[in-house]
């Protein structure tokens, strides 16, 4: 479990609003699930900072989170996202690419 | 506008407590799912839940860190941690009131002593732009900061192009006739634009103008604030009424505001305009004004000196029979008001300053070791999901609460201490630095105490934090579980390596204090010792100032003596009286220009001490005579002058010759030759701490005044016979202002050297017996703490064969290590700050080793005995029952 890398926090959020955004309304157990398959499980996400990022989110209006059931009939609290969210969503996906895009170029360059 | 959303959120979150249980519910929930996804993947109930929860991390960490960003915990947790921290100081009160006690006595003492150092030497002063003031001086190779002649300063205040205004005052006294008959009283002359250069406008009537200060002006006077008051009530109507000052009424202009001070020409009831009107302000070799001047705008204080420099060269050049080796000399104002006060004000603001520094250090330490009782509490608030940081902060919270608390003891206590201190000082010295009525408990004041207070609250949250680290507080779980004997030892030893390093920082500290104020009393002694060469017990001392109408004329000074000096001979229990101009132990000041007849001239600028005395004055003091005689009676004006000189004059002037029937005339009257009939030994004129300097005695009677000072030798108390001087000189003449009156030994230990040494010693000395006290105490701590942690292990070597003796070697060598690490520190930290001190000691090297060896031995010992009573508590320890006690 120590050697896997641990998701920083501007990442997590984008990770996060990008699941929801993908698989709709969603607890977050699922959340969790998704970001490490998506990451083929080289993610290990510490449920510690998971919490904290989704009330922070939520706090700053991207998400609301309601109770609700899940798949298999259990009571569980769901996070959807907001228009203002999806805003967000777009804007630091934009900012993402372009900033690895940069980072990119600049490793492509100085290898050559 | 996000982020006002995020902490409106966090704030409302704060409020309630709803969402604890919507957290526990949400956690539980996603625990739940996670256990079912592994049981499907063909896991067994229990070793699903088992992976689901490593997988997770504790739920309660969980909820911390959930509730972290849910609300506001700095907002929250320091209303809680205040609230847990005054019950932790509640329940332990003997730590509480001692750490309190200790800081509040540092705190007390530092900003007590800030106040005066505030009041003296930062508060700005009274003035408009104080720093572009600078106090004005001539030069010669005896004086450095001298007095200006009235001429010079004339030429002075032509020739610069530097200040914006030279003003000169003098201080003096004066007879005032009141209704309740003649009376001394202090006040200052000044030129008229005087009160313009400082930028002090007065608060009633009008100040001096241009040409008030001009001979045969009409004589006009302003009132101190404090005259005004107490001899005046506050009128208003005052302004325009007369004061028979100096024989000569004088209407009253106006009245000074009450924040005016200034120091150098107080106390000064009355200040009047400077005309030139008595003999010495017509000659260029009579010196007795102060200048102070205000600098143009753009000029440093460099060029204005160097072109006051410049001036004098050209004076010297221009009146060589005056003004031979007249340079000049410059000083901010603030030095002139302040200056000689600053050393002793900085020596006892560093002794407050070390004093507060061992009570900070020895509360850290008793913090340190109940931080160390209470590593059980911490290990358990760890494992329930508290953070280092969030411990940290309680930790914190305490240190800043037990500040906040002795802080506030320390800053009431100061307000009083500073009264306390200020009442201390004898109202005549008090009168000459004004500025320290004006003490008081202002921002600065205030300010100083936040710092000190701050950073005394900083090291009591860092230390005990330092301690219990991470790995500490797992550490100490496993020790407090298991009780184990080697995790013990382990805590314990790791607790005695910073308690001890705090040990030896204090006994340095206190080291350091105690050669200071062992230094300091030293020199206080030697000065007390000074041979003054008279026998200045059993004297009475009076001034008496006659109407210069009255007792201007030769035979009328020497009438008015006789007389008086008959009266005063028949009181009953005097055995001899004497008078002299200028009182001894007083100052190298009223010094004449001498020269040699038949020498030739030697190019210098030979000042010798004058001082007019009577018949009778050097026997009534017992001053030992090495040659010839002293005056008689009717050695008068019209006889030949006579002359006796002291030892230093003849060492000077006529080494290896024999001085007796030689001639000495002053400079520009060659016609009054004076021969020498005797040799006096080095009376002690100046203050204890000046130089001898040459001397020469007249007769009163061949060189009158209408002033003497009367010396008078009793067999009784001479403070009881005070009073019938009085009596006996206004039977005489009773408009002859009697002042000043007192005995010589008063006058030897209340001079400003043996004062301010005296004051040094005596708060210095408080300071190192509080320093010792408390380093005693954190030895004792220290070791105590040591032997209950290692109870066990005494009673393992005991009941291995150990003796008592070894236990007793075993305990008292930690303490003797400790104390000789601590006083090695202090001696190396005294060396280093000898310089410090050393322009304030009096005949005393500032690397004194027998104080040096003094301190320490008494250093050691009281530790040595502080560590014997746990010494003995270890050696009593019974094998048995420390064994089982574990």
């Amino acid at each position: 479990m120590g050697n896997k890398p641990d998701v920083w926090q501007g990442t997590l959020a984008l990770m996060i609003l990008k699941t929801i955004d993908t698989l709709g309304p969603l607890h977050g157990y699922g959340i969790a699930r998704r970001i490490e398959q998506t990451s083929g499980d080289r993610l290990a996400l510490n449920y510690g900072t998971l919490y904290p990022a989704l009330i922070r989110l939520e706090q700053e209006g991207a998400i609301v989170s309601y109770w609700g059931t899940s798949d298999n009939n259990r009571k569980a609290k769901f996070y959807r996202l907001t228009a203002a969210g999806r805003r967000q969503l777009r804007r630091e996906t934009r900012s993402w690419e372009e900033k690895t895009a940069i980072v990119t170029a600049f490793l492509t360059a100085s290898e050559g | 506008m996000k982020r006002l959303r995020t902490w409106l959120m966090r704030l409302i979150g704060s409020l309630g407590h709803s969402h604890e249980r919507d957290i526990q519910e949400e956690i539980a929930a996603n625990l739940e799912m996670n256990v079912a996804d592994n049981v499907r993947s063909g896991m067994t109930p229990d070793a699903a839940r088992r992976a689901a929860i490593l997988k997770m991390g504790g739920p309660a960490q969980i909820a911390e860190s959930a509730r972290e960003q849910r609300t506001m915990p700095l907002f929250e947790n320091i209303a809680r941690d205040t609230r847990f921290a005054f019950r932790q100081l509640r329940k332990n009160p003997g730590f509480t009131c001692t750490a309190m006690l200790m800081l509040g006595a540092g705190i007390c003492s530092a900003v007590a002593i800030f106040a005066f150092v505030d009041a003296a030497l930062i508060k700005p002063l009274p003035y408009r732009d104080p720093s572009r003031l600078v106090g004005v001086y001539e030069h010669t190779d005896h004086c450095d900061f001298c007095n200006l002649s009235y001429l010079d300063y004339l030429d002075w205040k032509k020739l610069n192009t530097v200040f914006t205004a030279l003003e000169v005052y003098n201080h003096n006294d004066f007879r005032i006739v009141t209704p309740r008959g003649s009376e001394s009283v202090l006040a200052s002359r000044v030129s008229a634009g005087f009160f313009r250069v400082l930028g002090v406008t007065p608060i009633l009537g009008r100040d001096f103008t241009a040409g008030e200060d001009a001979a045969g002006a009409p004589p006009t006077l302003l009132l101190s604030y404090a005259t005004w008051q107490n001899r005046y009530g506050g009128r208003r109507d005052i302004v325009g009424q007369t004061v028979v000052l100096q024989d000569a009424p004088a209407t009253i202009v106006g009245v000074l505001p009450r924040e005016f001070h200034f120091a150098p020409a107080e106390p000064a009831e009355f200040w009047m305009p400077l005309r030139p009107e008595n003999s010495c302000e017509k000659r260029r070799t009579c010196h007795n004004l102060y200048g102070v001047a205000r600098l143009k705008d753009g000029v440093s204080q460099q060029t204005a000196f160097a072109n006051t420099l410049l001036i004098a060269k050209q004076l010297e050049k221009q009146y060589p029979d005056s003004n031979r080796g007249q340079g000049a000399n410059m000083q901010p104002l603030s030095e002139a008001i302040a200056g000689k006060i600053r050393p002793l004000l900085l020596i006892l603001l560093t002794g407050a300053g070390l004093l507060l520094m061992i009570a900070c250090v020895n509360v850290a330490n008793l913090l340190l070791v109940r931080a160390e009782g209470r590593r059980r509490e911490v290990a358990v608030r760890g494992a329930l999901g508290a953070s280092p940081a969030r411990i940290g902060g309680q930790f914190a919270t305490e240190g800043f609460l037990l500040v906040f608390m002795g802080g506030g003891i320390g800053l009431l206590a100061s307000y009083w201490t500073m009264q306390l201190l200020r009442n201390l000082i004898p109202p005549d010295m008090l009168a000459r630095m004004p500025y320290m009525l004006r003490l008081d408990l202002n921002a600065r004041v205030l300010a100083f105490a936040a710092i000190v207070s701050v950073l005394a609250a900083v090291l009591f949250s860092i230390v005990p934090s330092l301690r219990l680290s991470r790995e500490a507080m797992l550490g100490a779980i496993h020790s407090g579980a298991s009780r184990g004997f080697s995790s013990r030892g382990v805590a314990g030893n790791s607790w005695r390596g910073l308690g001890s390093k705090l040990v030896i920082v204090e006994l340095a500290t206190a080291m350091v204090l105690m050669v200071g104020a062992g230094l300091l009393t030293k020199s206080f002694h030697r000065l007390m010792r000074v041979d003054v060469n008279f026998q200045h017990d059993h004297l009475a001392i009076l001034e008496l100032d006659g109407p210069r109408e009255r007792y201007g004329k030769d035979e009328q000074a020497v009438a008015w003596s006789r007389r008086t000096l008959a009266r005063v001979a028949a009181l009953p229990g005097v055995t001899s009286v004497g008078t002299t101009s200028t009182l001894p132990v007083d100052c190298n000041c009223n010094t004449s220009w001498i020269v040699i007849p038949g020498r030739p001239d030697n190019g210098e600028h030979n000042d010798v001490l004058e001082r007019d005395v009577s018949a009778g004055y050097l026997e009534t003091l017992r001053a030992p005579l090495i040659r010839g005689r002293f005056f008689t009676d009717d050695e008068d004006y019209t006889k030949p002058r006579v002359l006796v000189i002291n030892q230093a004059l003849a060492d000077k002037y006529f080494p290896g010759e024999d001085p007796l029937g030689k001639n000495i005339a002053f400079f520009g009257h060659p016609d009054k030759m004076m021969k020498i009939v005797g040799v006096v030994a080095n009376l002690r004129e100046a203050a204890l701490d000046s130089e001898i300097r040459p001397a020469v005695y007249m007769p009163f009677n061949q060189e009158t005044d209408s002033y003497f000072g009367l010396v008078v030798r009793t067999t009784q108390s001479e403070a009881s016979i005070l009073p019938a001087l009085v009596a006996a000189a206004h039977e005489i003449d009773p408009d002859v202002a009697a002042s000043r009156s007192g005995t010589m030994d008063t006058r030897i230990q209340t001079g400003l050297p043996a004062y301010m040494r005296r004051s040094a010693a005596w708060l210095v000395g408080g300071f190192a017996v509080l320093a010792l006290l408390l380093g005693v105490i954190g030895i004792y701590g220290v070791i105590a703490y040591s032997v209950s942690q290692r109870t066990r292990e005494i009673g393992v070597r005991m009941a291995l064969g150990a003796r008592r003796s070894a236990v007793y070697t075993m305990v008292l060598g930690e303490a003797g290590r400790l104390s000789l690490a601590g006083i090695a520190c202090g001696v190396l930290c005294s060396l280093a700050s000898a310089t410090l001190i050393s322009s304030f000691l009096f005949n005393t090297p500032p690397r004194d080793i027998a104080t040096l060896v003094w301190v320490a031995l008494t250093l050691g010992g009281a530790s040595l005995v502080a560590s014997f009573v746990p010494a003995r508590r270890a050696a009593s320890v019974d094998p048995a029952t420390a064994l089982r006690a574990e």
